[in-house]
């Protein structure tokens, strides 16, 4: 129970708000009720002296949940003890619903669309309660063209839709070509030790799935889940059984869009819906083994005397030679007292950046089972300063055509009993993507 | 970066030298007195800034700072700066005094940002031997405002500081010394503590050097007062109170009010000075101070801060002096009664800080009746005044002035006017202060018409100051109180008003009172029923109500309207509105009841026995319910009535309620009269005695009304009684016989520990005194005494002091002692402090001892007889045979005769079972050698304790000590 949102510009102007409660205001003993509450979070938490680290702040028993898109904050506040993992959940789907409406979530788009946003939050929160987030759904009743002079039937139409069992899908779509789209984009998380040990490591993908399909189509998804290829090879299969055990993943946890029949993946652990139309996210999910670390970071850093420091990285790229892995980045902290640098790399442009404490080596393109050096030497200014260099890990960046997860797609069949087309006219593309999310090495 | 100096520089110097006038509530004074500072320098000796000087990158650097739109751009600018001038000092090229002086600047900017910078400090330094001044002020800001004092620059800075104090030149020596008042740390004071006054008091020194030498000698003083030493320079500094230059002077009345302080009687001689000068302001025409008339007032600050070094000292006793002061002050106050020359606040601001200033002097002279009249008429005007910091500030000086037995009366004439201000003024703090000076100026005349004000003042007044006022009002009521019925009705009209802010003691005192004086319980108890019969009563006065009708509801049984079963059914009808404590209050008052009305057992026996008090959930009420239901079935009448017998009257102690406000108020602040005496006299005695007087006037007053039972309300004024003699605690003196550690000394507020280790002649004790509450103990003093006998005997001094100690904290005292020659009495450590208001008194006997200066002597069987045998003369050996008081355990024995500081001889005696020992005590002029032995006859249970020493006294001394421990 959200008792209301406010969406605040980087100075802590209030640019959106909607209180959805009273209860917010009353802590802070106010006639202006709520204001206060406005206030509270930019004072506490916008202007707030330390960097707030917290997305959860509790200011005077009221409970602030924020979210930063850019230059712009939106908090949801309650005074109830609601399920943060929820409100959290709302306030992406928000951000999601408003890129999807207007694009880039800015300052100045939110001032062009803040009558649209008003209407969003009263269609999309009920007396704090979230409702249908879908943005399918959402655009077919509010447009930002204004009232079309929708018929009776088209209204009716919208109503039953949306008050129906299938909120998220329309009848009556109908496709010349059916298309599918799947992608599975997974951003791998590695902190490892100087001398390579891993420390922490995990996978955290998402399922994003494009669908053109006509009229009602129910899906099945199929993917290399252990259990599931486990409960097969027992069931029968046996000649395969030991070489999909190997490739098969084993899922921490995951999450599904609503559109996915719950019962059935409890009992079967299937996967079967009926998609939206247009984009969504289909499932999320996190692994936690036998994760694929796609680079390899190996530093090396001596310090030369007090004014002096030299630095050497290798990195190595760990996966099939015909792949390509892109946007490479690598940044490499610099102590706070440096006061000039040398670099030379083999490959790729090296720069030192002063603004941000930093050498920043960027490489456009490299092929797998590569290993490219940069090599930097560091003058330093004494300091009559005790403190030692904290030395921050050295942080990658980049993007690879595969799921580091290990994660395949098996299969995704579409049913449709009612029109005739079939499972093989449906095309279907599927695209890996894996991005380093935060892939950091100590050195 | 120019906006940044100009503020720093002078703030700075403000804030180091500590400017500020109390009177200040009004920021402009203290900009104009920083500015006044700068205002010398910049007119006649601070180079002007050329128009190239000003710095175009750090203009850009600032600019883009400001330009930037988030906190994390602003960053990156600053990191990208940091490195650009991190590359600039790296040291292969050289650089400029300019530049230097730009990119210190800029780390300046960017540390005052809020960034750490750990750069530059070198550079900062390097500009402090520059030639021109805009390089060297900048390293000097830069090093007040960032150098810490334990870096490893600081020889360097200090050497450049010397320098610029060495140079001759007025400017550098004087950023100088901005620079050490700034920074002040200990390092700076080790370092310039010797050399400033010299400065300050050298004849060719410039007046502006001397007015910032002064002030950064105050700045040291305060610092580290320890490290500034006071010589021949003192006697000089007084005399800069004549200079020609007011600025030096002002600055120097500020050096000087602080000396005197620490050490009045070195600078008595500035009594006179101070005179003459603020004769000299007060009386001229204001043109010839030009600079330093401000808004048509001659010199304020000076003068103020004069008057302010006249309080340190009592009024002067030279009769010429002493009438010019008087004219001063009665100049002062005739200029208060002028038409204003100026319609500008700064000018009435002005013109009455001088004035206050000077009324707080008359009233801590307190000899003057005329002048505190005057004082207190001026004041009277002031009460009316529209200005609302002036009307606080006549009510709060006019608290102090109560309590003058001069003005006292004088004050009295407001009482209107002040009982108008509570009710109309809009100000919280003034409506305080109103009640605190009805407080203060509240005696017998006008009690009634003063508490009868606050109480109705009490129904409207602001929550915060509730809980005082009725601490107030029950204290005045208290104090004042000729008629007891008035009395207690006031307290009961207390508690209507202000049940919740009425606290405990507060009600405990009525009730003690009530007890205590036979002639007003039968009206207690009349009018308790009568408050009773409301239909909502506050609980305290179901409390007093409950208590009063116990003891006392026979005395109004008569009445058929207050008929026993009518007085219970009243109290129980609120029974079940109650707390539990109140209720167990309740079912103590119906056994009483059982006692004093048998008529009505039947009816509270059936209410003891309902299964809500007997199986009630809390367990003392559960307790007391079958406890008296069982003692009001078994016990014949006789029992019943001596069990239930009517309270006795209750000891006199201190008023809870007075310590009670005392401890709310803090101490100093309350207008109570006996503690403000205390404080404005200060010195002279003689009023005191008056004080003292008055005082016992009052208690026999009280007493002389028709009254039997112990003398009463004599704890009102409680101060002056307690300080008589003390028992001196021994209690844990023989404990320490054998040992050296542990608890000597334990009240309910204090805890004395002793921890103490002796070699030779030589002793050290260490004294923990521990405050047990949660309140701080004030003026905490400790000393030791000794008898005259034993002065010539041992020697003793006691180290580090502590004047308060927090509620809960520990502190340690060393105490050294030397042992002259041998002893038998020992010193006493006396112990006073301040816990709540009143003064407590503690001594405690010492445990040193002979004994402890043993040092145990190891020897043979042979030595020992030997020795035995040559101290065979009858005087030489003391013997006594006791019972053993303690188990006769060998191990236990055998500690404690090792505890007593001798060496335990085995296998010396024939005998196994007798101890055998040596030592030798050393005293600063002998060495005694001593011999014992110890015969425990197990069957008896006695001992036989044998001591052989060279002297007589030894022998007595050390037999006593020993014989009581086992």
């Amino acid at each position: 129970m959200i008792g209301g949102l406010f969406i605040y510009n980087h100075k802590g102007e209030v640019l959106i708000s909607r209180v959805y409660r009273d209860d917010i205001g009353y802590v802070f003993q106010d006639v202006v009720g709520w204001r206060n509450a406005v206030d509270a979070f930019r004072v506490n938490v916008i202007h707030a002296r330390q960097q707030v680290r917290s997305p959860v702040t509790n200011i005077a028993r009221t409970s602030f949940f924020h979210v930063k898109r850019s230059n712009i904050w939106l908090a949801a506040v309650t005074k109830q003890n609601v399920n943060a993992a929820m409100v959290f959940e709302f306030l992406y789907k928000m951000c999601d619903v408003m890129t999807a409406y207007f694009g880039k979530i800015s300052e100045e788009n939110i001032k062009n669309n803040f009558v649209l946003i008003y209407e969003l939050l009263d269609e999309i929160l009920d007396f704090g309660y979230p409702q249908n987030s879908e943005t399918g759904a959402l655009k077919t009743f509010i447009t930002q063209q204004g009232i079309k002079g929708q018929t009776k039937e088209e209204q009716s139409q919208i109503t039953s839709q949306v008050t129906g069992q299938i909120g998220w899908r329309r009848e009556g779509i109908k496709y010349r070509r059916n298309e599918l789209f799947l992608d599975v984009l997974e951003s791998v998380n590695l902190l490892m030790s100087p001398q390579g040990q891993v420390l922490s490591a995990h996978v955290s993908g998402r399922v994003v799935m494009k669908s053109y399909l006509s009229g009602m189509p129910e899906c099945k998804f199929g993917m290399n889940d252990k259990i599931v290829i486990d409960k097969q090879g027992k069931g029968g299969a046996s000649d395969d059984a030991g070489k999909s055990g190997k490739q098969s993943i084993a899922i921490d946890d995951c999450t599904f869009h609503q559109c996915v029949r719950l019962s059935k993946f409890d009992s079967e652990r299937s996967i079967s819906f009926i998609p939206p139309d247009g984009e969504y996210e289909l499932m999320r999910y996190r692994t936690t083994k036998d994760i694929i670390l796609p680079f390899r970071v190996i530093p090396l850093v001596r310090e030369v005397g007090r004014t002096k420091l030299e630095v050497k990285v290798v990195i190595k790229s760990n996966f099939k030679p015909s792949l390509l892995a892109q946007k490479i980045e690598v940044r490499i902290p610099t102590p706070l007292n440096t006061s000039g640098v040398q670099v030379i790399c083999m490959k790729g442009k090296a720069k030192y950046k002063a603004s941000e404490n930093a050498i920043v080596w960027k490489i456009k393109r490299m092929a797998g089972m590569k290993e490219s050096q940069i090599s930097a030497e560091i003058e330093l200014l004494p300091t009559n300063d005790k403190k030692k260099w904290a030395r921050p890990p050295i942080s990658m960046n980049f993007e690879v055509p595969f799921a580091p997860s290990g994660l395949k797609v098996r299969y995704l069949k579409v049913f449709e009993s009612k029109l005739n087309y079939s499972d093989h006219d449906v095309i279907k593309w599927v695209r890996y993507i894996g991005r380093s999310g935060i892939y950091e090495t100590r050195c | 970066m120019g906006p940044v100096h100009t503020v720093y520089g002078p703030a700075l110097l403000c804030a180091g030298a500590g400017c500020s006038q109390q009177f200040g509530a009004q920021p402009q004074w203290i900009w104009f007195l920083s500015s006044s500072y700068v205002g010398a320098h910049s007119t006649t000796l601070m180079p002007t800034v050329s128009k190239g000087d000003g710095m175009r990158g750090l203009a850009v650097f600032i600019s883009d700072i400001r330009n930037c739109k988030s906190k994390e751009a602003e960053i990156k600018r600053i990191n990208k700066e940091l490195a650009n001038i991190r590359s600039k000092f790296k040291g292969d090229k050289a650089l400029d005094g300019y530049s230097k002086k730009k990119y210190v600047c800029k780390l300046l900017f960017i540390f005052l940002l809020g960034h750490d910078i750990d750069f530059g400090h070198m550079e900062a330094v390097n500009l402090l031997s520059s030639n021109k001044y805009t390089e060297k002020q900048i390293g000097y800001l830069f090093i007040s405002v960032l150098v810490n004092s334990n870096s490893d620059l600081i020889r360097l800075i200090n050497n450049g500081i010397k320098n610029d104090l060495a140079s001759r030149n007025p400017t550098f020596m004087n950023l100088a010394l901005h620079c050490i008042a700034n920074v002040g740390s200990r390092e700076m004071a080790e370092a310039f503590a010797f050399e400033i006054p010299s400065i300050l008091v050298a004849g060719d020194t410039m007046d502006s050097v001397k007015q910032s030498a002064a002030l950064c000698l105050l700045r040291l003083n305060r610092t580290s007062p320890d490290l500034v030493p006071m010589g021949e320079w003192t006697a000089r500094v007084v005399h800069l109170l004549n200079d020609q230059h007011l600025g030096v002077v002002t600055a120097a009345t500020s050096l000087i009010t602080t000396l005197a302080q620490k050490s009045p009687d070195d600078f008595k001689t500035s009594i006179s000075l101070a005179v003459a000068r603020l004769s000299r302001i007060v009386t001229s025409a204001s043109i010839d101070l030009q600079d330093y008339t401000y808004y048509f007032v001659a010199a304020p600050w000076l003068s103020v801060k004069l008057l302010r070094l006249l309080q340190c000292y009592p009024p002067p006793e030279d009769a010429a002096l002493r009438s010019r002061l008087t004219e001063c002050l009665e100049t002062i106050l005739n200029k208060a009664q002028e038409p204003p020359k100026s319609k500008k606040v700064q000018h009435s601001n002005a013109k009455n800080a001088v004035l206050f200033e000077a009324i707080s002097l008359i009233i801590h002279h307190d000899s003057e009746p005329t002048l505190l009249v005057r004082a207190c008429n001026q004041l009277g005007q002031f009460l009316q005044h529209r200005e609302t910091n002036l009307r606080y500030l006549a009510l709060e000086s006019m608290c102090t002035l109560a309590s003058s037995e001069f003005s006292h009366e004088a004050v009295k004439t407001h009482i209107d006017t002040v009982i108008n201000a509570l009710k109309t003024e809009r100000d919280v703090s003034v409506r305080q202060r109103a009640v605190d000076l009805l407080y203060a100026m509240c005696d017998r005349s006008n009690a009634k018409q003063i508490v009868a004000e606050m109480l109705s003042y009490l129904e409207t007044a602001d929550y915060s100051i509730r809980e005082e006022i009725v601490l107030k009002v029950a204290i005045l009521a208290e104090k004042y109180a000729v008629d007891y019925t008035w009395y207690v009705d006031t307290i009961l009209n207390l508690i209507r008003v202000a049940g919740d802010y009425v606290s405990e003691e507060v009600w405990y005192r009525v009730i003690q009172i009530v007890i205590n004086r036979d002639d007003v319980q039968g009206y207690a108890a009349k009018t308790v029923f009568e408050a009773l019969q409301a239909p909502a009563c506050h609980e305290n006065l179901v409390k007093v109500g409950g208590y009063i009708l116990g003891e006392f509801g026979n005395l109004i049984a008569g009445d058929s309207r207050s008929s026993p079963l009518v007085q219970f059914s009243l109290l129980h009808s609120k029974f079940h509105l109650c707390s539990v404590p109140t209720r167990a209050l309740l079912l103590s008052a119906y056994i009483k009841f059982i006692n004093l009305f048998p008529e009505v057992k039947a009816t509270i026996q059936d209410v003891l026995r309902s299964d809500s008090q007997l199986r009630n959930a809390d367990v003392e009420l559960q307790q007391r319910a079958v406890e008296y239901l069982k003692l009001s079935c078994i016990a014949s009448t006789d029992i019943l009535a001596t069990v239930l017998e009517e309270m006795p009257p209750f000891p006199e102690r201190e008023s809870s309620i007075l310590a009670k406000l005392k401890r709310k108020k803090g101490p100093g602040k309350l207008p109570d009269i006996d503690e403000n005496r205390r404080n404005v006299n200060g010195s002279s005695e003689h009023s005191e005695n008056t004080d003292t007087t008055n005082k016992v006037s009052y208690v026999l007053n009280l007493n002389s009304s028709p009254s039997t039972g112990p003398s009463l309300l004599v704890d009102v004024f409680s101060d002056s009684s307690t300080s008589a003699s003390v028992d001196v605690s021994e209690d844990n003196f023989s404990r320490f016989v054998c040992k050296n550690n542990g608890v000597i000394y334990e009240n309910q507020l204090l805890q004395i520990g002793l921890k103490s280790e002796y070699r030779q002649n030589l002793g050290r004790i260490y004294v923990f005194y521990g405050n047990k509450t949660s309140t701080q103990f004030l003026s905490f003093s400790s000393f030791v005494t000794s008898s005259d006998i034993l002065k010539t005997h041992i020697l003793h001094c006691l180290i580090a002091s502590y004047p308060i100690i927090e509620g809960g904290a520990q502190v340690q005292q060393i105490l050294n002692i030397e042992c002259v020659s041998d002893f038998t009495d020992a010193p006493v450590l006396n112990i006073q402090f301040r816990y709540g208001g009143t003064l407590q008194n503690i001594a405690v006997k010492l445990p040193v001892m002979l004994n402890k200066f043993f040092q145990p002597t190891e020897m043979t069987s042979q030595d020992f007889f030997q020795r035995w045998k040559q101290l065979g003369a009858p005087q030489q050996e003391v013997q006594k045979i006791f019972k053993a008081q303690h188990p006769m355990d060998t191990d236990v024995t055998k500690a404690k005769i090792l505890g007593f500081g001798v060496a335990l001889l085995d296998g010396v005696d024939p005998n196994p079972a007798n101890f055998v020992g040596a030592g030798v005590i050393h005293t600063k002029s002998t060495q005694v050698g001593c011999l014992l032995r110890l015969e425990p006859n197990a069957q008896a249970q006695m001992y036989r304790l044998t001591l052989r020493t060279s002297r007589e006294s030894v022998s007595q001394r050390l037999c006593e000590l020993l014989g009581e421990q086992f």
